[in-house]
């Protein structure tokens, strides 16, 4: 599972196609499909998906075919093109795809964009230079493999001839392409020019001088500006609302109810207001009185309480290895602890909202801050019975997302207002919508209680998982893997599970899971180190030394990024009075980290100065982008675990930052990123680096003050940061 | 409706607002000057931060009408080629993730190194707190602040 690095699988996936478009660009394109089509490749199926142009003068667009929401793919695949091209990324221009079969999969999501882009790219980029300098070679006669190229220019050594790629375009067009299989695709850290180096955004230029880039930024001639109120209680019907008063007010052009579906990510019910400017029609919503039928009453104290009561009972068995009750009846010392972290937010800066016409054709055009676009669409045509191939995404960039806006309930919404108006629309939630409607990060209780041996050696390992579901099964990110580590790193290994029911919106949060239960076990393990008077670093080598059954992780990547953390904080150094040093390790989404957090505490209070990480991600692709998730994941780590979400009455009781306060710039820590350059295949780290920096935190806030931190956010347990 | 005249990057508009419409709503929805961001709505993250007459100021609940005779800078108007020392500093460090609530972080910054041109971690934090940032570019902000206040200084440049 794991521990799996797939190997490229060219021959079964990619095609090159090229071709010369009307401004006289050079085009190249990878298609998918298996070979035994190879002879389907001019029909429409196979329209290759243009990765590349190259132009008259010399320049070089690529296009960016997933979403950008800051995780910085919009710069790093084109560099992954230049770098197998051989162009100066100063003759690089990047453009965006809209939403596009013919790229395949569009999602931000998973930190999955990287490895699954990283053969495509280089296939174009590498197959767009085969080709030019074939044709090289077959203007000056000469063997292809005494040319060689570099920053957009073809040599011949021996000759001392040298032609720019601009001049090879038409010549590379009338050539066969190659087989892919046939292309040497750069691999390894040590032949990368430009991957691994530190660019800056391409997109920067305009954020920094305020240009349109984001959805909200769509202005369309005669668009109208729309709210859409939906119940506070989760799941609430509207019965009536005062929608007729509502339209006399200033500005306001339609007030409406909307019936909406049972889908709970589709179009909930309630009352859109559509106004001549946003703050119009949000003005008006301030008089809407609305008759809401509801039935939950969901609320934290009940989800206390009944998590107290299941705690006692023995829930489901979800995995046992060998004799866990054998084995702390025989165990030198049994050690026993209990975490909790409660629902979390996303808050995206920037707040849900679309812009859609509908266009008389029947066609519905959308601008989305969308982390899953085709997602959306799909939702769009099911909702409003618009075929898809009339639903046109385009994919501005994303302010924020963190597994938020992989949920397109803001595109349905604003697709059907949009077409109940029949004029542009833009619809824009409010940040207490966008609070009171997210699809939290589950909370979570997990029990542990762990057997030690004479050495201190973990021998035995039972764990009760408390969590949320809907009728039996566990919710969106509350579920717990069974082969989770430790599972597979102690002998005797049960997991069991109880599930509370919840009406509450749940869904995917940064490394769903993961985010939350690192802590919980990183944590204990430095609680079970201790007690067998272990090193939490020795301790945890140790403990990835060996496997019971299949390994739950690669032990040895895992190994390398604690021991490249540890030594560059200079662990076992005495930090000084009031400090302390924690450390954590863990493995998602692909990606290998561990951090070490150094802390300093007056009293209860403390702050974090900083913290060190070691990374395996495979190779680097851009050092700028790889660093700044690295960094923004320790301060979003921080931040979170001060934070929480509570429910009453079946609604959220969280409105605004006013009482959800994201962590600011006083607070955040210097990170230090340290990454292993390796050839397995790069992987994303959108993910990876939050969830142990969570524990790493938690347990340097121990060494500081001895205050074990069993329950989030930080204030349960009296500490403040 | 009422008549506003507002000076805005330099250029006099006359415009026709709903009473009480704070300037974010003057600036996105009548201007169509969709740099400065609504995230909060109620002046407490920053995401919406202009200047008026040089100050850092919260459009998103900052009535219009009472803006008359006050010079406004917006993200866009305050240097549209991007070649300030604080622009050139925040692409340097490649500051951005998103990039949502970096308007209002470079203009919130800007007027900081006007104030002092060399500020201590405490002069950033006291000068930066208000401006939140979802994706955590602080670390980065805090360089990119001192990077351009290393260029001013050594570039005799105006911050």
């Amino acid at each position: 599972m794991n521990t799996a690095n797939p190997k490229p699988d060219l021959n079964r996936r990619a095609f090159l196609k090229v071709s010369i478009l009307a401004s006289g660009a050079l085009a190249v394109g990878v298609c998918w499909g298996s070979p035994l089509s190879a002879n389907e490749m001019e029909g429409d199926l196979w329209t290759p998906n243009l990765y590349v142009h190259i132009n008259r003068d010399g320049t070089v667009t690529i296009v960016s075919k997933n979403p950008e929401a800051g995780q910085g793919v919009k710069t790093a695949f084109p560099m992954v093109v230049a770098e197998c091209l051989e162009v100066d990324w100063n003759d690089v221009s990047v453009e965006q795809a809209p939403l596009d079969t013919r790229y395949g999969r569009q999602v931000v999501g998973g930190s999955r964009g990287t490895p699954d882009g990283w053969d495509d790219l280089r296939v174009a980029g590498t197959g767009a230079l085969y080709m030019l300098t074939a044709a090289a070679a077959e203007k000056w006669s000469v063997p292809a493999a005494e040319c060689s190229a570099k920053s957009g220019v073809i040599y011949h050594a021996a000759s001392g001839r040298s032609v720019p790629y601009a001049e090879l375009l038409d010549g590379a067009a009338a050539l066969p392409v190659p087989d892919v299989s046939a292309l040497r695709l750069k691999s390894r850290p040590e032949d990368f020019k430009l991957l691994g180096r530190f660019v800056p955004g391409v997109d920067n230029h305009k954020i920094l001088t305020g240009q349109g880039l984001y959805a909200a930024d769509t202005r369309l001639n005669g668009m109208l500006y729309a709210v859409y109120e939906k119940c506070p209680t989760f799941g609430g019907k509207v019965r009536k609302a005062n929608v007729e008063e509502i339209r006399k007010l200033s500005g306001v052009t339609h007030a409406f109810v909307v019936e909406g579906t049972d889908n709970l990510t589709g179009l909930l019910p309630g009352v859109a207001i559509v106004a001549e400017t946003w703050w119009e029609a949000s003005t008006a919503r301030e008089k809407l009185q609305v008759d809401w039928e509801t039935s939950h009453s969901d609320s934290t104290a009940d989800y206390d309480r009944q998590a107290l009561a299941l705690a006692s009972e023995p829930g489901e068995t979800m995995r046992s290895d060998g004799d866990v009750d054998g084995a702390f009846d025989s165990a030198t010392r049994v050690v026993e602890a209990s975490y909790y972290y409660p629902f979390v937010s996303h808050a995206n800066m920037e707040p849900q909202n679309c812009t859609a016409v509908y266009h008389e054709s029947g066609r519905m055009e959308l601008w989305a801050p969308s982390q899953n676009p085709k997602s959306g669409r799909t939702l769009v045509s099911r909702t409003l019975g618009i075929p898809e191939d009339q639903v046109e995404v385009n994919l501005p960039r994303i302010g924020g997302g963190f597994g938020r806006k992989l949920i397109s309930d803001f595109m349905v919404e604003c697709a059907w207002i949009a077409r109940e108006v029949r004029r542009p629309v833009q619809l824009q939630w409010t940040r207490e919508d966008d609070m009171r409607h997210d699809f939290y990060r589950p909370a979570g209780w997990h029990h542990f209680k762990a057997g030690i041996d004479d050495g201190g050696r973990m021998v035995a390992f039972d764990h009760h998982f408390i969590t949320f579901g809907r009728n039996g099964k566990t919710i969106s990110g509350a579920g717990l893997a069974p082969n989770h580590y430790p599972a597979g790193l102690v002998p005797n290994f049960r997991l069991r599970q109880s599930i509370i029911e919840s009406n509450v919106p749940t869904g995917p949060w940064r490394s769903p899971g993961h985010s939350a239960y690192c802590f919980a076990y990183q944590s204990f393990f430095d609680e079970v180190a201790l007690a067998g008077d272990r090193d939490p670093l020795e301790f945890r080598l140790d403990l990835l030394s060996r496997a019971y059954g299949e390994p739950p992780l690669d032990l040895e990547r895992t190994s390398g990024t604690l021991r490249m953390a540890a030594e560059k904080a200079g662990w076992g150094r005495n930090p000084g009075a009031n400090r302390g040093l924690g450390m954590a390790f863990h493995f998602d989404h692909g990606g290998f980290v561990s951090h070490v957090a150094q802390v300093v505490a007056d009293g209860s209070r403390i702050k974090v100065e900083k913290v060190w990480s070691g990374i395996d991600v495979g190779p680097v692709i851009n050092l700028s982008g790889a660093s700044n998730q690295v960094e923004g994941a320790v301060v979003d780590a921080l931040s979170t675990a001060q934070l929480e979400i509570t429910f009453a009455n079946g609604a959220t009781e969280q409105s605004n930052f006013s009482d959800y306060d994201l962590l600011r710039i006083n607070q955040a820590p210097e990170v230090e990123c340290h990454f292993i350059q390796s050839d397995f295949p790069p992987m994303g780290l959108g993910e990876p680096p939050i969830a142990p920096a969570t524990p790493a935190i938690t347990n340097a806030i121990f060494a500081a003050t001895g205050k074990r931190i069993r329950e989030l956010p930080f204030s349960r347990s009296g500490i403040v940061a | 409706m009422s008549q506003v005249n507002l000076r805005i990057n330099g250029e006099n508009h006359t415009l026709d607002l709903p009473p009480d419409m704070p300037l974010l709503w003057a600036l996105r929805d009548k201007l169509n000057l969709v740099g400065t961001k609504y995230s909060c709505g109620i002046g407490i993250c920053g995401s919406c931060t202009v200047l008026v007459d040089g100050l850092p100021m919260r459009s998103c609940t900052l009535p219009a009408a009472g803006l008359a005779g006050s010079e406004i800078t917006t993200i866009e108007g305050f240097a549209p080629d991007g070649d300030h020392p604080v622009q050139k500093a925040w692409n340097e460090e490649d500051a951005p993730q998103c990039g949502y609530c970096q308007g209002g972080q470079i203009l919130t910054a800007a007027a900081l190194l006007k104030e002092k041109p060399n500020p201590s971690d405490g002069d950033i934090d006291e000068a930066m707190y208000g401006v939140v940032c979802r994706c955590g570019t602080y670390p980065r902000i805090r360089k990119a602040i001192k990077r351009a206040a290393a260029y001013a200084a050594t570039e005799g440049g105006d911050v």
